[in-house]
């Protein structure tokens, strides 16, 4: 797109978006340390992950802090104004995902304390990885401005949904045939339910970069795979 | 919201509102103390002081009669052309009071330039337009004279558009290009201070866009100020803005303090449209 001629508004256009960039590498690498933190039990990293969540909320800030003044100052009409109403909303989903992360990595150290079925574990890191390169390609399709490529992101929902609720099953599966499980599995429980949210915001995410570009979101029905709701176990 | 009037406000403590943030070590190129003007018995101005730092755009807004277009006029002695008006106080440019009866006027103007709200072009040739100022100063041979006008004109933005037609009348140009001419006229006496009053009233949006491109290019080189009673583009061009009303100082900030979290309430209420 052409420069505006007031040089000084796409100075400031482009600080906020570096800004949104640093933000989602960091996010990106917060639940890819927080998956590693669950998978190899690893508490040191696992503190890390919860150290490091509060640059995330300061990158935040800063980008609430640069939209109010470019709304302010510089008065964006059409594709500006959403590119600047975009970016609070992206920005606020990040800093969720980074909140799951740090809640995730926060319940990894519990889990150290004792013993977790093994291939639960293994559930959680295979939700884990389908979130985290969605949540890379959304990145990728902002940074692109490709909304095919969100396109893409936004149908992937729909699986990680599926592996959701399978994950769910297996848990209660775990916690009715030995209650000692309990305590572990209600920690993977939570963790499931925060990558499945943390995959939601990416989906967020998608249908914000298509409304930066085009001014719409997606039009068809959102995908909606997840049945836990309606998952009793005694199936 | 209540009506807010100088007379129900409590009075202003020039220690918290007139002190913008982010300012050590920027020099004040004018720094204006207890300024006070008449129009013969009425007063103008009450008490201004206020810093003009040096290479940034200072912005003055308020509502109509708030004294900022007088505030301006002061700056480089317009009002001496009106008998019965006066100032009082000091405007010390690089530590000289301006006010003083033995500055030499011309000399003043010629540091201190100008740009009005209508653009001014004088009866004669793009070319004569910018070489007629210089003139009134220096006396140069051609050649010299020749790089002066391209180098004004450059500087205003306006040479790609007008180099193969110096010699046609300055009234030819549209409007936008006229008020570049004024501004290249203005730079080519090579000021220290351009004062702007209302520099794009009389603009379409593209050539405004063009012009405030320009202002902030050109504080690099010159320190600036903009009478405007366009909120918007005060807040678009400005470093400092300073919001009067009926003739007081009422807040002077940072422009991005000034506009998203002013201190005071009738600032507040003057920029979101609530009086005034």
């Amino acid at each position: 797109m052409a420069d505006h001629i007031l040089k000084r508004f796409d100075q400031e256009l482009e600080r906020l978006n570096a800004t949104l960039n640093e933000m989602g590498g960091l996010t990106e690498s917060q639940l890819s340390k927080s998956l590693d933190a669950v998978r190899e039990r690893d508490t040191a990293l696992a503190e890390e992950v919860i150290a490091a969540d509060a640059r995330v909320d300061q990158l935040d800030a800063q980008v609430q802090q640069q939209t109010v003044q470019l709304l302010a100052l510089r008065q964006p009409m059409a594709v500006d104004l959403r590119v600047v109403l975009s970016s609070i909303k992206i920005a606020a989903a990040l800093e969720r995902i980074a909140d799951y992360a740090k809640n995730t990595a926060k319940r990894s150290i519990v889990l150290t304390q004792g013993t977790a079925p093994a291939s639960a574990v293994a559930g959680i890191d295979r939700l884990g990885r389908l979130v985290r390169s969605a949540l890379k390609d959304v990145l990728d399709a902002f940074a692109e401005e490709d909304v095919d490529k969100a396109h893409d992101v936004w149908q992937r929902d729909e699986e990680i949904d599926h592996v959701y609720t399978g994950l769910f099953r297996e848990l209660l599966t775990y916690m009715m045939e030995d209650p000692r499980n309990i305590t572990a599995c209600t920690h993977l429980l939570f963790m499931a339910k925060n990558i499945e949210r943390a995959g939601d915001h990416v989906t967020n995410i998608a249908e914000l970069v298509s409304f930066r570009r085009t001014g719409k979101t997606f039009a068809e029905a959102r995908p909606k795979g997840s049945s836990s709701l309606y998952t009793t176990g005694a199936s | 919201m209540a009506a807010v009037t100088a007379a129900s406000s409590p009075p202003t403590n020039p220690m918290v509102l007139h002190a913008a943030t982010g300012t050590e070590g920027l020099p004040e190129k004018v720094s204006i103390r207890d300024l006070e003007f008449f129009y013969g018995e009425s007063r103008a101005l009450k008490g201004i002081s206020l810093p003009l730092y040096a290479n940034r755009t200072t912005a003055f807004i308020g509502p109509s009669g708030c004294g900022k277009s007088t505030l301006l006029r002061i700056l480089n002695r317009m009002y001496d052309l009106y008998p019965n008006q006066r100032a009082t106080g000091q405007v010390l440019f690089d530590g000289e009071n301006l006010l003083d009866a033995s500055q030499d006027i011309n000399l003043l103007r010629a540091r201190i330039g100008m740009v009005f709200q209508k653009p001014t072009p004088f009866p004669m040739s793009i070319y004569e337009n910018i070489a007629f100022g210089i003139r009134l100063y220096e006396k140069l041979p051609r050649a010299e004279m020749d790089a002066r006008v391209e180098s004004a004109l450059r500087r205003a933005a306006l040479w790609d558009e007008v180099k193969d037609k110096l010699g046609a009348s300055g009234l030819s140009l549209s409007g936008g290009q006229q008020q570049r001419l004024c501004i290249a006229r203005t730079v080519a006496v090579k000021p220290e201070v351009i004062l702007f009053d209302e520099p794009c009233s009389a603009l379409d949006p593209i050539s405004t866009a063009k012009i405030e491109e320009l202002i902030d290019e050109m504080k690099k080189d010159y320190t600036i100020v903009i009478v405007t009673h366009n909120m918007q583009q005060a807040a678009r061009v400005s470093d400092f803005t300073a919001f009067m009303y009926l003739g007081e100082l009422i807040e002077f900030d940072e422009t991005a303090n000034l506009f998203t979290t002013p201190r005071d309430k009738r600032t507040q209420a003057y920029i979101t449209g609530r009086f005034g």
